[in-house]
């Protein structure tokens, strides 16, 4: 059994009944408040003839109405907030590559519990107050920077906040300031371990043990990489700017899936239809802010896909823990009425020697057919001199994104080096014929 | 004994070889012989360098991404047949070639054949064996 140190062991490891408990009076109290205090829900509430008192605790949580990334689209910028403007402090929002970005506000209550909730989620990783972490995600609206910068303090650590950006420069800090700990994405992570390679810098110029990865889905095999080339402990955070940010769950060492944080969001896995499963099985994950208070929201649809395990763990938390996502639905495409989801692609290149993880896929029309072209970089520690060795490489590639995926995509071969890194969340995915239809609309 | 081949992946768009051929010109690097094999999509240039290291610091530094291969220079009479010989002694003692390249230097009465095999310690003993005349990596750029 691995024994890891545990940030705040009482409820961390507190018994099922005991969260059970506490998860009531929580959501008790919130739906009291979010039907007082926001407009929005009393009206969904009412449409559906459900009264705050006909909610006893989460066994009734089913009656209550579902919250859609849309509704935050609609109640743009601060419609959904549940307090007075001057009891907000902090304001986040995502990206939003479609449409208006959506935002979350922060009570000062609020910003205490995500310190805690990533105190306790960098503790999975080893963090502790000698530790020196490396935070190179975003600083600003992302919640990613902020969120593990304020986590990184709460434990008393030293905090790096280096955001991202400037490949170069984060190598001479990682390895001048001695980092134990980096956070950032796990696209930016390979990002850093290739600039690394590339400059010849060795593992043992670095101090790196772990680092928490989030914000974007990534594979086991992509895992893999990251550890071998930093020889770390790569772990997983998950989080969503309109739940909180990072550290809604957390991988603990077992690479068991994430603890989700139970006493402060309420997890339930539905349906396409948004039927309530049973754990185990899986589903789109749905969560309830049970504890915040600047922009609680009942039952928020992820559109993450995942399932459940309660099952004791060798760690000793008791909290529930979610699989790591591996599919979005939102990041679904169907190219000739097949769903293909793009961290299949990353999966199957994974299992590839001679190809590096990063690709982009593009998507197009071309006489009224979907096409897919998955661009595909070659490690150039493997290329050959050869066409015959390269165009069998090219060849294996195309066969098994057909067996995975079931659908043929062209494969092309880009030189080392060649398709966009970022620093922030990588763009996997160029779809011309979406282009199409928003040009065709901004026509109208 | 053996000589160090230069090979680098180029995507098949548009300006892409005359970018790549700039970028040696501006960085002084001779070209003593080169070959490029192509499909639709990619090809692969492959060449001899004076200098091949610090020819792999420039490639590498404009972001392509070279390698550095062992490969056999053969001298051979400039006269028909003489490369048929030299292959056929290759074929008889069981060594398939990946591919080869051929270049002259300052209209010489030898041709020089540039040869890539998997075998090439074989390939090397075969032809010293039966005289073939083989270049050092030296001789190469001082031709």
């Amino acid at each position: 059994m691995i024994e890891t140190p545990i940030w705040a062991p009482d409820i961390e490891k507190a018994s099922r009944d005991e969260l059970r408990h506490l998860q009531d009076k929580r959501l008790r109290s919130l739906v009291k408040r979010v039907y007082e205090h926001v407009p929005f829900y009393r009206k969904k509430m009412d449409d559906l003839g459900v009264e705050p008192e006909d909610i006893h605790g989460v066994e009734q949580i089913h009656l209550l109405p579902f919250t859609e990334k849309q509704d935050l689209r609609d109640n743009y910028p601060f419609g959904l907030f549940a307090v007075p403007q001057e009891d907000i402090v902090r304001v986040h929002a995502s990206s939003g590559t479609t449409g208006k970005p959506t935002v979350a506000g922060y009570t000062a209550g609020d910003i205490q519990v995500w310190a805690d909730l990533m105190a306790r989620s960098l503790t999975c990783a080893g963090v502790t107050k000698k530790s020196v972490v490396h935070v190179s995600y975003g600083y600003g609206l992302f919640t990613g920077g902020l969120g593990a910068h304020y986590g990184v303090e709460r434990i008393g650590a030293s905090v790096i906040p280096v955001s991202g950006g400037n490949t170069e420069r984060q190598l001479t800090l990682l390895e001048d300031f001695k980092a134990t700990t980096l956070c950032c994405t796990p696209s930016y992570a390979l990002n850093i371990a290739e600039a690394m390679q590339k400059q010849g810098i060795t593992l043992d110029r670095l101090h790196l043990a772990s680092g928490v990865f989030g914000a974007e889905p990534w594979t086991d095999g992509m895992r893999c990489k990251i550890e071998e080339m930093l020889g770390i402990k790569a772990l997983d955070v998950y989080g969503l700017t309109e739940i909180m940010g990072p550290g809604v769950s957390m991988e603990c060492v077992n690479n068991q899936g994430l603890h989700i944080w139970e006493d402060c969001f309420y997890p339930e896995i539905i349906d396409e239809n948004g039927k309530q499963l049973p754990n185990g099985q899986e589903g789109e994950i749905v969560f309830t802010t049970i504890l915040k208070e600047g922009m609680p929201l009942l039952r928020y649809r992820t559109h993450d896909v995942t399932t459940l395990d309660d099952a004791p763990c060798a760690c000793g938390r008791t909290h529930v823990r979610m699989k790591r996502v591996r599919l979005r639905t939102d990041d679904m495409l169907i190219i000739r009425g097949v769903n293909v989801f793009p961290s299949q692609v990353e999966h199957v290149l994974m299992q590839i020697k001679g190809v590096m993880p990063y690709y982009q896929i593009i998507v197009d029309r071309k006489q009224n057919m979907d096409t897919m072209e998955v661009q595909v970089e070659l490690d150039s520690r493997l290329i050959s001199d050869t066409v015959r060795e390269i165009e069998q490489l090219k060849t294996h590639i195309s066969h098994e994104l057909a067996a995975n995926l079931l659908i043929r995509a062209e494969v092309k071969l880009v030189q080392p080096g060649s398709l966009p890194r970022t620093d922030g969340k990588a763009k996997r995915v160029i779809d011309r014929r979406r282009d199409e239809g928003e040009n065709s609309c901004s026509k109208r | 004994m053996y000589v160090k081949q230069i090979s680098v992946f180029i995507e098949n768009t548009p300006g892409r070889l005359a970018d790549f051929t700039r970028l040696l010109g501006d960085h002084q690097i001779d070209l003593i012989s080169l070959s490029i094999a192509d499909t639709t999509t990619f090809g692969i240039l492959r060449g001899i360098v004076k200098d091949y290291d610090r020819a792999v610091d420039v490639i590498n530094q404009a972001g392509y991404t070279a390698c550095l291969t062992d490969v056999l220079t053969i001298e051979v009479p400039d006269v028909p047949g003489a490369l048929a010989k030299v292959l056929g002694i290759l074929s008889e003692s069981g060594v398939s070639i990946e591919y080869l390249y051929s270049f002259l230097r300052d209209g010489g009465k030898e041709a020089f054949i540039i040869l890539r095999t998997e075998q090439i310690d074989k390939a090397y003993e075969t032809l010293k064996h039966n005289h073939v005349r083989l270049l050092s990596q030296e001789e190469v750029c001082a031709l």
